[in-house]
């Protein structure tokens, strides 16, 4: 696992207070981590100020499961 | 008009988390005060406060992870946390957990606070200022927002009925109480969830009352004597926290459940002082009036009323509730005992008036007033029993609970064995 997934899995196993075995590629925050329309939006926060970029609005709605976190992150760095 | 009866009692306070734990510390004579450990606060003009005693749970400790999950915590303010807790002891006590629409939707919630969210607002003013508007907490607002007490139980335990909130400052509690039962009463609701919860124990909710000159200063070396309703040396109030919460209930849907019946909310009265903004009228006008309106509804002479749990912060104020309860029993005052259990757990505000209401409940149950203690050397003679130092047992058959706010808000509730 990279380096961004690494600290992306922290991030959100820390948040949602979720397994780590559960954050897998393809959980997404809400359907399978039990995420709600809010805690979405900290994450997208915690991920901003872990890496030191800015997620516009709707490129953030576009990020629904941890691998699309991780694809994002990697992305823009 | 329907007859409203308190069927379960819960309570976080500076003294314990649980209602008996609480209760006994109470009536031991106990002082919940101490130098603030919550945060740094030497620089502060009050240094000390009434805490709720962080812990593992153990020993009347209260312990955040019996009532919410810690991932759940990071979204609330304290004061939710503690409106929580409380309601779940409350509810347990009751015994009521309605499964079916019918009972759901025939229960409702009611719980204020007098400032709500003020270490939440504060955190994230700090960082708005710090790194802008793009890190503000998608939970700031409803981790604040005083109502969302009433809206987490509700969410909690599927609750459906009127959904409702009480903010009058002090007098907060007492008002979430008096109004939840009339809902009752008016067959809005057959169940309420009442009461209020405060958490303002931090260096801008401190700050604040120190600007308005409202806290007691003088006793940085021995904060547990700080609180001294009716003393001479008083010299203002000590800052508690915590909530109070009780379950009122329809009477005959508490006994066609067989559920225990702790006392009846006989009597409810509100005024206004239309007098200053911090200082209630010199001539207890608003206190005489909502202590009247409520033996009028409750309908019972000066000479009935056996215990009043006073407002009696510990400040100049004091003297102005002793006089006017005087008035108001007239011929009978020398026959009640008054005390004020801000002595010991300090004034917690918004949840004031709902812990304070739950004393008086128990004082019917176990015909015993708790003390005021600190009180060494009353400043005004009076022939009321102030019940110094010691608790009094005596007959209690109703109890009254005053409660005033700033801006000249008063309530007052009576309760009465059943």
């Amino acid at each position: 696992m990279s380096d961004v997934a690494e600290r992306v899995k922290k991030i959100v196993v820390e948040h949602l207070s979720v397994d780590e075995d559960k954050v897998t590629e393809s959980a997404s925050f809400i359907d399978d981590l039990g995420a709600d329309s809010l805690d979405t939006v900290e994450l997208v926060m915690a991920f901003e100020e872990e890496f030191g970029i800015e997620i516009p609005d709707d490129a953030a709605e576009t990020i629904q499961t941890f691998g699309d976190a991780v694809k994002f992150i990697e992305n823009a760095n | 008009m329907r007859r409203v009866v308190v069927t379960g009692l819960g309570m976080v306070s500076p003294l314990a988390a649980g209602v008996e734990e609480t209760w006994s510390r109470l009536l031991d004579g106990r002082s919940a005060a101490g130098t603030i450990r919550q945060f740094d606060a030497e620089h502060l003009a009050t240094n000390y406060a009434c805490e709720v005693p962080r812990g593992d749970g153990t020993d009347g400790t209260f312990n955040a992870d019996d009532w919410l999950s810690s991932k759940d915590q990071r979204k609330v303010d304290p004061f939710i946390l503690f409106g929580i807790a409380a309601a779940e002891m409350a509810v347990q006590d009751a015994g009521w957990a309605p499964a079916d629409d019918r009972g759901q939707e025939r229960t409702g919630v009611l719980v204020g606070s007098g400032i709500g969210g003020l270490g939440t607002i504060y955190e994230n003013a700090k960082t708005l200022m710090e790194k802008g508007p793009r890190r503000v907490s998608p939970f700031f607002v409803p981790a604040a927002l005083i109502n969302l007490v009433s809206g987490q139980i509700s969410i909690k335990y599927g609750f459906r009925g009127p959904n409702h909130s009480v903010v009058t400052a002090c007098a907060t509690g007492a008002h979430a109480i008096g109004d939840a039962a009339r809902l009752i009463m008016l067959d809005d609701a057959d169940v309420m969830i009442a009461g209020g919860a405060e958490s303002a124990i931090n260096e801008l909710g401190i700050a604040g009352f120190n600007a308005c000159k409202a806290l007691s200063t003088k006793r940085r070396d021995d904060p547990a004597h700080a609180s001294r309703p009716w003393d001479k040396d008083r010299d203002g109030f000590v800052m508690g926290e915590g909530a109070g919460i009780v379950v009122l209930e329809e009477y005959e849907h508490a006994k066609a459940r067989g559920a225990k019946i702790y006392a009846e909310v006989t009597g409810y009265g509100l005024s206004g002082d239309a007098y200053h903004v911090t200082a209630p009228a010199a001539d207890g006008d608003g206190a005489k009036r909502a202590m009247r309106a409520a033996m009028a509804r409750a309908a019972v002479n000066p000479g009935d009323v056996h215990y009043v749990n006073a407002h009696g912060t510990s400040t100049m104020a004091d003297v102005i509730e002793l006089a006017a309860v005087t008035e108001v029993m007239g011929n009978h005052a020398g026959e009640l005992t008054m005390t004020s259990t801000k002595s010991s757990i300090g004034h917690l505000l918004g949840a004031a008036g709902a812990v304070e209401a739950i004393f008086c409940i128990l004082a019917l149950r176990d015909q015993v007033a708790p003390p005021t203690i600190n009180l060494d050397d009353p400043a005004e003679e009076t022939v009321v029993d102030l019940a110094p130092k010691a608790a009094r047992e005596r007959k209690i058959d109703i109890a009254m609970s005053n409660s005033f706010g700033f801006g000249g808000t008063n309530a007052s509730l009576i309760l009465s064995r059943v």
